[in-house]
């Protein structure tokens, strides 16, 4: 399994990758981990005819945590590095509950955020963790720039918004609101394979402890992240009890229409969105808790 | 004589090189001015072949050569028949066999069309995508049961039918025997094994040197000298002009046996055509097709029974499937056929089969070798048995085991080794109840059960008992000879895929010759050193090689004997054979080293007695009358999420009987890797085929080997009931793993969940989370 | 037309080397051809099965999801350098061969990279952890269990030697 030639040049510069990227458009692509884009090239599913390497472009690797208002991290930011990051996982629960789940920790090494959301893969975490936290997507080109809700970002399966010669540069993930609670969950054959169905879900309760908002974004059970939120909203304005949780739950699951695959029926993939669902929230509520 | 080696756990020879990556493996094999294939493969199940233009592949710059069928002329023909059907009154069978290159019609997605050998492999599948094939499509045949019905595409177009082979089987009256009967269940089931998927694939490297006029082949496979003697005869070549090396290879299984594969036949003819060495390294997208499974079985089974739960008869009426061509003949439904018979007595046995065409990929024997399919049959009639009858599970099985006393066992049909199905020896009660007390049967069920139940907790419990049939004929060779360094070189023709053979066998020879066991030095699979031999495959490695090395290396130690005797000038019977050297009893001052023996052994100058034969060497064979049965007994705890249907295996036990045991630790690992293809089997592995015979999930993130957190740890024990049919006792051990375990799971499962009690029941492998999710959805759960 | 070479320098096991590599060429395919280090083994091409693990700058990824051009400038470790310089199996390879941790050895130089790295940052893992940690590397022989209870022995050995 060989991949088909291609051309090859290392971008030194940010500005050089947009030039590049400007000049051949589709017929490139960005070689960042390549943990999802050489596989595809083995397999001769994809063949772009110029790899542009941004592996140089350090200065796309970063976490920072300085603003207090959105953890802003760098596209090519390694999974490794957020792993090892304990202030950043502290901050980024679903981060540190969906990491465990990406792959295996030699692809953690090479893989990158930027990586994952531009593949887009339907089954993949990151991209409901982000639309989950309503992260912008800082996006950049030769020419312009701009900034692109996460719900947006994903538009079909293996497709983002990105026009032709447009490079992700830094996502920005908003700070959790006080008295908020976040747990990722997915239900998977195997640990680090693709989610049969993957939850996010952010709680945040008022003073009396009742729900003042839900956040309930899926992966694996539609074509893009499929954001449930306002199918949970029976559970807004009441206590987070098992019965209005597994009401919650109930709604969320007629509204989830998965396709279901090789691994899961639809059924099953229906099923476990509700079971995830409830679990996810309970967990979400019992870690404002405990944060308070 | 006292053993040193045989029977203890000895580390392994062969661990340093693999160690530190200095093991020959086939891709490790570079030769100067080597060329690279690749294969062009069918994309469709069923098709004729119209047209294959490979003009533009051949102008590619680095492409030396491109072939079709019609290119290979005369050396174009379906391969031999590798195994016989066996003497079964009334047997229909038709055999059609694989070709090097499709010509006219392509009978399953995969089957190579062309052939493009080039500067690099990378060059070699550019050129692929150059060759334009025009192809007639025809509809796909994989369903079994459409397969064999009126209407269905025919896939030999002059069989008119794809039925392969019908069999039928019997011993005793069934029907007697189910009119007496208390009960009769019948049921369907459905097992489907998978693929033996090694982390290495396949390879053959062919050198055809045209001076010297001499092939050389490095090649992965389990059976060197057949391939030898296959590849010389359509070659046109003499035997001795063709040697075929199987260097180290990364796991077997069973299919690495399979010989003249498209592959194998082609290359070394190309290597001749061209003059140059040539490589085909299979990668893992080809492995899912290219090289065979084993799949899917579809019984409708009943069973008759006492009401006390004893046996009174079994019928089975079952399809098979074969894939595209049948090279393999029946092994895997005779095996199948055979071993639901179990450890058990069942007095009628009336079983049919019906081995069916599909437009699908080769099967032939995997681990197990369809003996999985037939315990499963039996496994799941017991425990369904049980259930109607009240009795306990464990129980019913007790009640219906051969008893010690009543070996050799006839059961009458026809077994793979065309040798009536006999038991040689067996002691079968000892081996469950060791099993039932190292999983702490009695307290599961009745004290720890019932807490985790109240917790809401879905743990289960289940035990599954089998026989396998291991260590058949031919025959095996081995050539044993004291160098006249001192050290020992022990040579066979049956190969190694990391079965330890470095090791055991030489722990036979060490203890006979008085050497310590990193002094003889094994070489396997290569036929310029050992002529003859059948190979690797049947859990036989141990029983018949073993036999015939300990064989030759009883002949080297009398002949040093005698040779001592006669420099001591003192009997035999005085001597004795230590550290590499002899002394006479009781003065170890005296002694003559092995290597000084040697020497003497074949003198440079001077006369010898006649009839005298030069060195200390011997070459013996081992051919069994008949194979010998192992058993033994699985047992596990697994928890169920009730919800989710994922699962987590507690506890797994193996008990087993191999009859004597050379080395402990490396029966141990083949018992280890036995239970995790199991356990594959059981709840990973599924080849997802559409009804256009498209492998659906060809890649390893969607046909799911179980990782280090999917395979338990496991807990082992052993009794040892010798084999009265080859000296050294020993059964075979190599697939005892992975045969109960399907049966295991789905009893498992079914205690778990308190399924027999929602009147649910699972007749099916593999199973999955969603799959348990769609069959106990029906109980309004 | 010749596809465009790549000139590179790199260091594998401490030693430097030279090549002019065509873009496409695969770390592993590299490696293994033209550096002739065939202890790095190839099961898969995409990146599932960890047979072609190495360690880069000291971090263990898939030699097959790299290409050769990407690794110049970085230090790779494989199997070839984890004897001594006599030969001596260091403590991981002694704990493989003591409990019969391999059996046909094709996964085995993969695993061996990756419970370097693994037991260097968790010098006293959990069975549970060191599981997760090797699951990223198939064997189909073993079943694991030996795998687990060798580099269990080998982290203990290596606490023992430096405390």
């Amino acid at each position: 399994m060989k991949p088909a030639p291609f051309k090859y040049i290392a971008a030194s510069s940010l500005a050089e990758a947009l030039v590049l990227k400007a000049r051949y458009g589709e017929e490139a692509r960005f070689l960042a981990g390549g943990q999802s884009l050489i596989p595809a090239m083995n397999f001769r599913l994809a063949r772009p005819a110029v790899l542009i390497d941004i592996n140089g472009l350090t200065e796309l690797a970063s976490i920072d945590r300085s603003n207090a208002q959105a953890i802003r991290l760098g596209a090519l930011t390694r999974y490794r590095a957020m792993e090892k990051d304990a202030g950043f996982l502290g901050a980024c629960r679903l981060f540190a509950d969906a990491l465990p789940h990406i792959a295996h920790p030699q692809i953690r090494n090479r893989g990158t955020i930027g990586g994952n959301l531009c593949h887009a893969d339907p089954a993949s975490e990151l991209p409901a963790v982000a639309v989950a936290m309503q992260a912008r997507m800082h996006i950049k080109s030769s020419r312009d720039e701009r900034e692109l809700a996460a719900a947006d970002f994903f538009v079909a399966p293996l497709t983002t918004d990105l026009a032709a010669e447009e490079m992700l540069v830094e996502i920005a993930f908003p700070a959790a609101t006080p008295r908020s609670g976040a747990s990722f969950m997915e239900v998977a054959r195997r640990r680090g394979d693709f989610a049969l169905a993957g939850v996010a879900a952010v709680v945040s309760l008022d003073e009396e402890e009742r729900c003042a908002g839900i956040r309930l974004v899926f992966c694996g059970v539609g074509e893009t992240p499929l954001d449930a939120s306002t199918s949970a909203s029976s559970l807004i304005g009441q206590r987070c009890t098992d019965k209005a949780i597994a009401a919650a739950a109930a709604d969320v699951r007629r509204m989830v229409a998965p396709a279901g695959n090789i691994h899961a029926s639809a059924e099953y993939q229906r099923h476990i969105a509700e079971i995830l669902t409830r679990r996810a929230i309970a967990t979400a509520c019992d870690r404002v808790a405990h944060a308070a | 004589m006292t053993t040193r080696f045989f029977g203890a756990p000895v580390k392994r020879n062969e661990d340093r090189k693999l160690l530190t990556g200095q093991a020959l493996f086939i891709d490790d094999v570079e030769l100067p001015n080597m060329l690279h294939a690749a294969f062009l493969r069918s994309q469709v199940a069923h098709a004729r072949i119209r047209r294959i233009d490979v003009s533009a592949a051949l102008k590619r710059p680095g492409v030396v050569a491109v072939y079709t069928a019609n290119d290979l002329g005369t050396y174009w023909q379906p391969g031999p028949l590798l195994v016989p059907p066996p003497p079964i009154p009334g047997i229909v069978f038709d055999v059609r066999t694989q070709v090097p290159l499709a010509k006219d019609k392509v009978r399953y997605a995969g089957e190579p069309l062309a052939v493009v050998v080039a500067e690099s492999r990378y060059i070699a599948e550019d050129a692929l995508d150059d060759i334009v094939v025009d192809l007639e499509t025809l509809p796909a045949v994989v369903d079994l049961e459409a397969a064999v019905s009126a209407g269905a595409a025919v896939i030999h177009d002059d069989l008119g039918s794809n039925v392969a082979s019908h069999v039928r089987q019997t011993k005793g009256d069934y029907r007697r025997a189910a009119a007496n009967a208390d009960i009769i269940l019948k049921r369907r089931f459905r097992y489907e094994h998978g693929i033996s998927s090694p982390i290495e694939t396949r390879g053959i490297v062919a050198q055809w040197n045209a001076r010297g006029q001499q092939m050389t082949i490095w090649d992965t496979t389990q059976a060197p000298v057949f391939v030898r003697n296959g590849l010389a005869a359509i070659l046109g070549l003499s035997e001795r002009q063709v040697r075929v090396i199987a260097p180290f290879i990364g796991g077997g299984f069973g299919p690495k046996i399979m010989i003249f594969y498209p592959e194998e036949v082609t290359l070394p003819w190309i290597s001749m055509r061209l003059n140059r060495p040539v490589k085909w390294i299979e990668d893992r997208l080809e492995h899912f097709v290219a090289t065979t499974h084993e799949r899917g079985q579809i019984h409708d089974a009943e069973i008759a029974l006492a009401r006390d739960g004893r046996i009174l008869g079994v019928r089975d009426v079952f399809l098979h499937d074969n894939g595209a061509y049948n090279p393999y003949g029946l092994t895997v439904p005779i095996n199948s056929q055979c071993t639901m018979l179990g450890p058990y007595v069942i007095p009628a046995y009336d079983s049919t089969f019906t081995s069916v065409f599909t437009t699908l990929p080769i099967v032939t024997p995997y681990r197990g070798a369809g003996r999985q399919h037939g315990v499963f049959v039996i496994e799941r009639l017991l425990d369904l048995a049980a259930h109607e009858l009240r009795i306990d599970p464990v129980e019913i099985r007790r009640r219906n085991l051969i008893p010690s006393d009543a070996f050799p066992f006839n059961n009458e049909i026809i077994y793979q080794d065309f040798a009536p199905l006999q038991y040689d020896s067996g002691n079968y009660e000892p081996v469950l109840d060791k099993a039932l007390a190292a999983i702490a049967y009695e307290k599961f069920v009745r004290e720890e059960q019932p807490k985790l139940r109240a917790e809401g907790r879905c743990v289960g419990i289940a035990v599954a008992c089998y026989v396998e049939g291991t260590g058949v004929g031919p025959y095996e060779g081995a050539k044993v000879q004291v160098q006249s360094n001192g050290r020992v070189s022990l040579v066979t023709g049956i190969g190694t895929q990391g079965q330890g053979h470095f090791t055991s066998f030489a722990q036979i020879v060490a203890d006979q010759l008085g050497v310590d066991v990193t002094e003889v030095d094994v070489v396997t699979g290569d036929t310029d050193q050992f002529y003859w031999g059948a190979g690797t495959f049947a859990s036989r490695g141990a029983v018949v090689a073993g036999n015939a090395i300990s064989a030759a290396s009883q002949v080297v130690r009398k002949k040093a004997l005698k040779l001592a005797s006669e420099v001591f000038e003192c009997s035999e019977d005085d001597l004795v054979i230590a550290d590499g050297k002899v002394s006479i009893t009781g003065i170890p001052g005296k002694f003559v080293s092995l290597s000084e023996l040697a020497q003497r052994a074949n003198p440079m100058r001077g006369a010898v007695k006649p009839g005298t034969e030069p060195g200390l060497e011997s070459t013996q064979y081992f051919g069994p009358p008949s194979g010998t049965t192992a058993n033994g007994v699985h047992a596990m705890v697994v928890e169920v999420d009730p919800e989710t249907f994922e699962l987590r295996i507690l506890k797994y036990v193996v008990v087993h009987d191999c009859g004597t045991v050379i080395n402990p630790m490396i029966l141990a690992g083949q018992i280890h890797g036995g239970v995790a293809q199991g356990i594959g089997n059981a709840f990973y592995e599924k080849l997802a085929f559409d009804d256009q015979g498209q492998l659906l999930n060809a890649s390893l993130a969607d046909y799911l080997l179980p990782t280090a957190l999917e395979i338990p740890r496991m807990e082992l024990g052993h009794t040892a009931t010798a084999s009265p049919l080859n000296p050294l006792g020993i059964k075979g051990a190599g697939e005892a793993g992975a045969i109960p375990v399907g049966a295991l799971f789905a009893q498992g499962i079914e205690n778990a969940l308190e399924l027999a009690r929602k009147g649910i029941e699972l007749l099916e492998i593999p199973l999955s989370p969603s799959r348990l999710y769609e069959l106990t959805r029906k109980d309004g759960k | 037309m010749q596809p465009e070479g790549h000139d590179i320098e790199l260091s594998v096991n401490g030693a430097p080397y030279r090549r002019t590599v065509e873009a496409r060429m695969l770390l592993s395919d590299f490696l293994r051809h033209e550096l002739t280090l065939a202890g790095t083994h190839v099961g898969c091409e995409h990146g599932v099965c960890g047979a072609c693990t190495i360690l880069l700058d000291g971090t263990p990824v898939r030699s097959c999801l790299m290409f050769a051009v990407q690794a110049g400038g970085h230090e790779l470790s494989t199997v070839e350098g984890l004897a001594g310089a006599s030969g001596e199996l260091n403590a991981l390879q002694q704990a493989m061969h003591e409990h019969h941790g391999l059996q046909c050895g094709y996964c085995t130089p993969g695993i061996l990279m990756t419970m370097t790295a693994f037991l260097k940052e968790n010098p006293d893992p959990s069975e549970l952890e060191l599981r997760e940690a090797l699951s990223g590397n198939l064997c189909r022989c073993t079943g694991y269990q030996n795998i687990v209870d060798a580099m269990l022995k080998a982290a203990e050995m290596m606490r023992v030697a430096a405390p």
